[in-house]
């Protein structure tokens, strides 16, 4: 992967599944473990989702942006949507007794679970996710090596 | 993998053998309309076995719960068999793996339901 890269991508379903690949190889491109792929991958894809799905309704003048960039010690990624931006304070804690039963909810959760620092910024023009998972793996140590 | 679903009945417990993945789209749509579909019909013992479900994500984890309260409402009990460590791992930090009834053993499943 270059050191950065991004992807302009329409408000479908397909898109879910495009990010969530296109975040599968990039990760295992950086070296990151079978584990890490996976979280990093199922991160992208629960923000794909809400971008797709909560951001842009599936309007379909309206896109997803979806960004990767390698640091020297991270894997940055960012996903923009053009929606009228989430209000954080209405996301319940799915952890919550009286949520463990509702049937969505979860997305946010897990990204938070999945990756090393996740920042929601949303404004009236849409809402962005910035995802950070350090680079721990031969990838970072290779790096390291040719300074 | 599209998420594949196929039912075998044994000792009156419906068992669905699940395969693929459970993921926002087809994937969900498929297992809640099977689960449903077993419900009308009268099957009220429904066990989910996930052996082969490779990825599931917050869409599929939400159709777990609407099959389970589903079954739940409407006087029938629903089981999850054969979890991958990724679904386990999936539970356990949603903090869903003690609400639902999981077993890693076909046969106590069936004789597990009252």
């Amino acid at each position: 992967m270059e050191q950065q890269v991004s992807y302009t991508l329409d408000s479908t379903l397909d898109t879910v599944d495009h990010a969530e690949e296109k975040a599968t190889r990039i990760a295992t491109e950086l070296g990151f473990g079978e584990d890490e792929v996976m979280q990093i991958s199922m991160a992208v894809r629960e923000g794909a989702v809400n971008a797709v799905l909560h951001g842009n309704a599936y309007a379909p003048d309206k896109k997803v942006i979806l960004a990767f960039e390698r640091t020297s010690q991270d894997l940055v990624i960012t996903i923009r949507d053009q929606g009228t931006g989430i209000d954080l304070s209405t996301i319940p804690n799915p952890l919550a007794p009286e949520n463990l039963l509702k049937t969505s909810g979860r997305g946010i959760f897990l990204m938070r679970s999945f990756m090393d620092a996740v920042e929601i910024r949303p404004s009236q023009t849409g809402t962005e996710v910035k995802m950070i998972k350090h680079v721990r793996g031969p990838s970072a140590a290779g790096k390291e090596g040719s300074q | 993998m599209t998420m594949k679903a196929s039912i075998r009945q044994v000792d009156g417990v419906a068992i669905v053998d699940c395969s693929g993945r459970i993921t926002l789209g087809e994937g969900s749509v498929i297992l809640r309309d099977t689960v449903r579909d077993l419900l009308s019909k009268g099957s009220k013992k429904i066990i989910l076995n996930l052996g082969d479900v490779n990825y599931i994500d917050s869409s599929g984890i939400g159709e777990l719960v609407s099959a389970f309260t589903t079954a739940k409402n409407q006087g029938g009990e629903l089981k999850l068999l054969n979890l991958t460590k990724k679904v386990h791992d999936l539970l356990q930090i949603t903090k869903l793996y003690t609400v639902f009834d999981v077993k890693d053993d076909e046969a106590a499943a069936v004789k597990a339901f009252k």
